[in-house]
């Protein structure tokens, strides 16, 4: 009977799927295999010489050529940064503002829709509307805010064109854009911590850094853990703000393996190199993803 | 007891107004956007004045219209209309492809199936960056067309896979009993399925919605013709040419994130729902 049944679907399985596989096969699948199929061979846009077959040159070009390994060093070096700077900010920001979204008043659901709004602007549109802000004479809103702050004693700011200055400052614009989808998932997984446990708390005089410490904290673990995990992969995706705001500058102070990606191929017309950088994104983007799973689950184990 | 109430109020409105600075600090930005985009161009870029509503007009909007009305610069209505053929083609397409592929995986017992499961289940973590280099070099005889903004993107594994979670989780007997009754796989998808799925398509839809909208690094490398030019990608080349006219480019903004606020602030409630859920299952 089971058997005959596992028969009988056999055509309509195939049916059903075979639309979304075929798209699927063609336009991610296969384009992803030929990414380290392309960066074997001299693959130049606007060029009439037949592709040649050159190994592993371009690997060896991007990661040990005088010329050319510093950018990518330095763009990888970014991303590092880049992450390193907004996981943990962007995840506490997200954690803070949920707690604060976390209690029962009239109208507070109002609040997280304001929170969320930046979630569903094109990043295209969040980049333009901050290099208005972070406009480097004193009228810019960013500078007007450091000079009141600090009552006219910080001078202003070029917060896009100062190689010190540019990464942090697109750090924060991503921060901003990012951190009410953060703020959404956490709001959810608090939500879902029984409110016994404080009421427990309360009649054992807990205090309310307590409560968060020894309550929130350990039930928000596995949240905490997804938020960190894709938090870090969007950061190495960094591509649009980069592209529109500084295009890598000043002095690649802003450059990312996905920029140098695209505009190897796209700039420079390169299609080899920037599929070899496409080939080396995918590999760091798994070699982050594993440590940082084995890292956590550790983790995990050992409380 | 009338103390211990009037501390909570107290409490209360200590609440309301330290959350109403944080989010009005917050939300700066497109306040900024929003007020600019009504003001003179010369008084957008003002330290804080520039937040200030004054002089308030619809002379940027009228010059964005006015502006973008020629075949040398494009029609603003035309960029809108890219957009919204773009993202209707993914959304609505995808709804179909996707969802099929999924109820196959879930709930109709082939040959192949785990290991098709498997794959798409990889497919999932891929993120479109690894990809967007050979898919452009594969696609670079279709560039400036439309179909080369939509078709790649109608089969998602990650639409697969959240319909996948839902119909899973519905239960079995009734499609077990339509199946004795010699339904067809295809009108227990149709009849029964899809009826009880309202809540995922609209989650799939909002998303795929916000992603097609807001796409940019594929359609800056496919697409330079003003005729299909979506409107990120034009709002980008706009506010990249001398000389800067920032209450233009705020109008521009504003009519760019109009069609997803309505949207979203219609339907709040399934927006952050969708996100959070579909990320929770992920």
């Amino acid at each position: 009977m089971a058997n005959k049944k596992l028969g009988s679907d056999n055509l309509a399985g195939w049916l059903f799927v075979s639309p979304a596989l075929i798209l699927l096969t063609l336009f991610v699948a296969i384009p992803f295999g030929s990414a380290f199929f392309f960066s074997l061979y001299n693959i130049k846009l606007n060029s009439d010489r037949p592709k040649t077959w050159m190994g592993i040159e371009q690997y060896r070009r991007i990661l040990f050529d005088p010329d050319l390994s510093p950018i990518f060093y330095k763009s990888l070096l970014n991303n590092l940064q880049f992450a390193l700077m907004v996981v943990p900010v962007q995840t506490s920001l997200a954690v803070l503002l949920a707690v604060m979204l976390n209690v029962k008043l009239r109208g507070i659901s109002y609040f997280r829709v304001f929170y969320f709004m930046p979630v569903v602007f094109p990043m295209s549109l969040v980049a333009v509307i901050w290099s208005l802000l972070y406009s480097r004479d004193q009228l810019g809103i960013a500078n007007t805010f450091l000079s009141k702050l600090s009552f006219g004693l910080i001078s202003p700011v070029d917060w896009l064109g100062n190689p010190k200055i540019a990464l942090i400052s697109i750090a924060i614009l991503s921060v901003w854009a990012g951190v009410g989808f953060q703020m959404v998932i956490i709001l959810a997984g608090l939500q879902e911590i029984p409110s016994e446990l404080y009421e427990a708390a309360s009649i054992d005089k807990a205090n309310k850094f307590q409560q968060f410490r020894h309550i929130t904290i350990p039930g928000l673990r596995n949240t905490l853990i997804f938020v960190v995990i894709i938090t870090t992969i969007f950061s190495l995706r960094l591509f649009d703000q980069v592209y529109i705001l500084t295009q890598g500058g000043p002095l690649d102070s802003t450059s990312t393996v996905m920029f140098q990606a695209v505009t190897s191929a796209f700039g420079e017309g390169n299609v080899g190199r920037g599929s070899a950088f496409t080939v080396v994104f995918v590999l760091i983007i798994i070699v982050i993803t594993v440590a940082q799973r084995f890292f956590l689950r550790e983790q995990r184990e050992v409380k | 007891m009338s103390a211990v109430k009037k501390h909570k109020t107290l409490r209360q409105s200590a609440h309301y107004t330290a959350l109403s600075i944080v989010t009005i600090f917050y939300i700066s930005p497109i306040l900024y956007m929003i007020i600019g985009s009504f003001k003179p161009s010369g008084e957008v870029l003002g330290g804080l004045g520039g937040l200030i509503p004054r002089n308030m007009s619809l002379d940027n909007y009228r010059f964005v219209f006015k502006f973008f009305d020629s075949d040398a610069t494009g029609h603003f209505w035309h960029f809108y209309m890219t957009s919204a053929f773009v993202s209707f083609m993914i959304v609505f397409f995808g709804l179909i492809v996707n969802s099929m592929a999924a109820y196959s995986l879930a709930r109709l017992r082939w040959r192949g199936r785990n290991y098709i499961q498997t794959i798409i289940v990889l497919l999932v973590i891929l993120p479109f960056e690894a990809i967007a280099v050979p898919l452009f070099y594969i696609l670079r005889d279709y560039r400036n067309t439309y179909f080369v903004q939509y078709i790649p993107f109608i089969a998602s594994a990650f639409s697969i896979y959240l319909f996948y979670t839902f119909f899973i989780n519905l239960p079995l007997e009734i499609q077990e009993s339509a199946r004795l009754d010699g339904a067809s796989p295809w009108k227990i998808f149709i009849k029964i399925l899809v009826p009880m799925s309202k809540p995922v398509f609209a989650s799939v839809t909002i998303l795929t919605f916000l992603a097609s909208w807001s796409a940019f690094l594929f359609p800056v490398m496919m697409v330079d013709e003003s005729d299909v030019v979506p409107l990120p990608v034009e709002m980008a080349i706009f506010w990249s040419q001398p000389p800067t006219d920032w209450g233009a480019i705020f109008a521009f903004g504003v009519l760019l994130v109009l069609p997803v606020m309505i949207v979203f602030l219609a339907f709040q409630r399934w927006f952050i729902q969708s996100v959070a859920s579909s990320a929770i299952k992920g």
